[in-house]
């Protein structure tokens, strides 16, 4: 267990019923590292995800997550992990400011308002505070939902499809945001179907049926591939449709 | 003019064939079609009953004679009336009276032999405990002839002349708490438990599931926090709901329907807190039960149904077969209900009160731990 991994997990197993959901990943990811998860739907990312952070009762793995024991100390990890789920899970009936506000109290927040208008302004969202979360769109909540995950100075954020039904304009900005967050030390894990922000990441991963088939930069991934001159996209089609053979449902 | 789509009898179909399914995967709502009507048919059937008999009843016997034991054993023989105590003072009598031990007590006074065959007409006195004038009516309608044909027995022959018209006796009926026989008395107070029954309950009963289906529920579990926090911290805010209808009902209850308040209103505000908590808790714990808020509303149904019915608000709660009583014995609702008549038409004190008091505590602490325990920090 090096602390200079964010992320050292080995064998992480979960299995709804007789179906295993994630086959024993294994997964290195380091401090201040942009890593991406890419796979098919229902490929394992969420569930891995949900696994790392405690919301969801490992059968098999083990390792650490900040330089905690990923398995008994959900409660350490949860502090300092910032988790953006799939869907909008923050309250659509209360203002910007009063999600904030509350994030920041569950989270035990020093100087909880200079931390929440800190978060309205560095998103930009500065003059619609007032506003209701589930009166945003699709745009606007997925810059609410990073500034309340990051409200309470977490040194990893797990954001899982953070960009998806986003325009291309807001997804720019976003990993923009994600490019300086990391150079300030931040370790992200980032699940996406998108391509170009494959490639912006340090490293990748690709899961297909609860098993990670390779991971490394996206040229190591192109080029452990064995295909002529293909783009990052051909890769994963071309290992979406030789797992399929193997893992059939 | 716009031409309408024709009747399609495929998509009518369509929409039959997908209600069917969808009753079929919900177990919880197919389980309400067979339960609810069952479930009715016992309460309505055997449960009710509007003429309450074998009401516990106990005796003050001042004059132990030949006349005195004739009357007391006519009306053990009438089904109406129970003897289950004897006592030896007016102070006692009043205690479990005041306690709702027993429906009435029976006096009869020192030398009533001696009167009665003097031909002075000694009287009886019957107190009847009548918050509920619905469970002590017919048991004080019979009790005339009761009397009367009870001492035909005793007074044959010389003594026959004392049995005259209008019989040997005084028969003195103290109709306790609600003289007037007002069932407003008895319902308006009891309102109060309902409502709030009703209402805790179902508010309660969304909120975690309103969570899980909104996906609030994954957020907050991806925080630090633990069961107890969750779970009280959305009980408090609605106890203060419960304490605005706590307060709307008992402005009714005075400026409308004149109840009379005889005892301690902060007393009631105290007890009021101990029972709105048993149901917030209540809820609470339905919460983590069911999979959807739809569930929950059901659950809080097959809880407020019972509640109603064998509570003693609507039937007379001695007028139900023991079976019956044991559940209504469970429910806060009825503790509630004896607790509030007691305070406000019997005038009782804490000591009377913490009586029932504790089984709503008692029912409010197992139920969340009930709920703590089902709580799911993960999403498994």
């Amino acid at each position: 267990m090096t602390e200079s991994f964010a992320i050292d997990v080995r064998g992480m197993t979960k299995r709804f019923g007789d179906h295993t959901v994630v086959n024993g990943i294994d997964l290195q990811v380091r401090g201040g590292e942009v890593y991406g998860f890419i796979g098919p739907n229902g490929s394992g990312k969420t569930t891995f995800i949900r696994m790392l952070c405690g919301l969801l009762a490992a059968d098999a793995g083990e390792g650490s997550c900040l330089g905690f024991d990923v398995i008994t100390e959900s409660d350490a990890i949860k502090r300092q992990v910032g988790y953006m789920t799939q869907r909008f899970s923050f309250y659509e009936d209360l203002s910007i400011a009063e999600n904030l506000d509350f994030v920041a109290r569950m989270y035990g927040v020093e100087n909880r308002r200079e931390a929440v208008r800190e978060g309205i302004e560095r998103l930009g969202l500065a003059g619609r505070q007032k506003q209701l979360a589930g009166e945003l769109s699709g745009g606007w909540k997925q810059r609410l939902a990073l500034a309340a995950c990051l409200i309470h100075n977490p040194r990893l954020l797990l954001l899982d499809e953070p960009t998806a039904g986003v325009d291309p304009k807001a997804r720019q900005e976003f990993w923009d945001q994600i490019r300086e967050l990391a150079r300030q030390g931040l370790t992200f894990l980032i699940t996406t179907h998108y391509m170009d922000e494959a490639e912006r990441c340090d490293r990748l991963a690709y899961l297909s049926y609860g098993n990670l088939l390779t991971h490394g930069t996206a040229a190591e991934v192109i080029a452990g591939a064995g295909l002529s001159n293909p783009s990052l996209e051909d890769v994963f089609i071309h290992l979406m449709d030789s797992s399929k053979d193997n893992y059939s449902l | 003019m716009k031409k309408r789509t024709p009747l399609s009898f495929a998509r009518f179909w369509a929409i039959v064939i997908k209600e069917f399914v969808q009753m079929r995967r919900d177990r919880l709502t197919f389980g309400m079609i067979i339960g609810i009507p069952v479930v009715q048919l016992m309460l309505f059937g055997y449960a009710i009953n509007g003429d309450p008999k074998h009401l516990p009843t106990a005796v003050l016997l001042a004059d132990n004679s030949q006349q005195g034991r004739s009357i007391l054993s006519a009306l053990k023989n009438s089904d109406y009336f129970n003897f289950v105590r004897e006592l030896h003072t007016e102070a006692e009598a009043e205690k479990v009276l005041a306690r709702g031990e027993v429906q009435f007590v029976v006096t009869v006074p020192e030398n009533f032999s001696r009167n009665l065959l003097r031909g002075e007409k000694p009287t009886i006195l019957v107190e009847a405990d009548a918050t509920d004038p619905a469970a002590t009516g017919n048991a004080i309608a019979s009790l005339r002839t009761l009397l009367t044909s009870a001492l035909q027995q005793d007074l044959k022959g010389p003594l026959a002349f004392l049995a005259g018209s209008d019989g040997p006796v005084n028969l003195l009926v103290h109709a306790r708490y609600n003289p007037e026989g007002i069932s407003q008395y008895n319902i308006v107070p009891g309102l109060m438990g309902v409502v709030l029954t009703m209402t805790m309950v179902m508010i309660t009963g969304l909120a975690i599931t309103r969570e899980r289906e909104r996906g609030t529920m994954e957020n907050l579990l991806s925080m630090p926090t633990r069961p107890l926090e969750v779970l009280l911290g959305k009980i408090i805010p609605y106890i203060f709901v419960g304490y605005i209808q706590v307060g709307l009902i008992l402005a009714a209850a005075r400026y409308l329907f004149h109840i009379p308040m005889t005892g301690s209103i902060p007393l009631l505000l105290l007890t009021s807190l101990v029972f709105i908590a048993a149901n917030l808790a209540m809820g609470i714990t339905f919460s983590t039960l069911a999979k959807n808020q739809l569930q929950a509303v059901q659950m809080t149904f097959f809880f407020f149904l019972p509640s109603l019915l064998l509570s003693g608000f609507m039937f007379p709660f001695r007028g139900m077969p023991e079976w019956a009583q044991a559940i209504g014995e469970i429910l806060p609702l009825t503790h509630f209900l004896r607790i509030i008549r007691g305070i406000l038409l019997k005038g009782n004190g804490f000591e009377e009160v913490i009586l029932q008091l504790w089984q709503i505590a008692l029912f409010a602490v197992v139920v969340l731990a009930v709920g703590v325990k089902r709580y799911r920090r993960t999403l498994d």
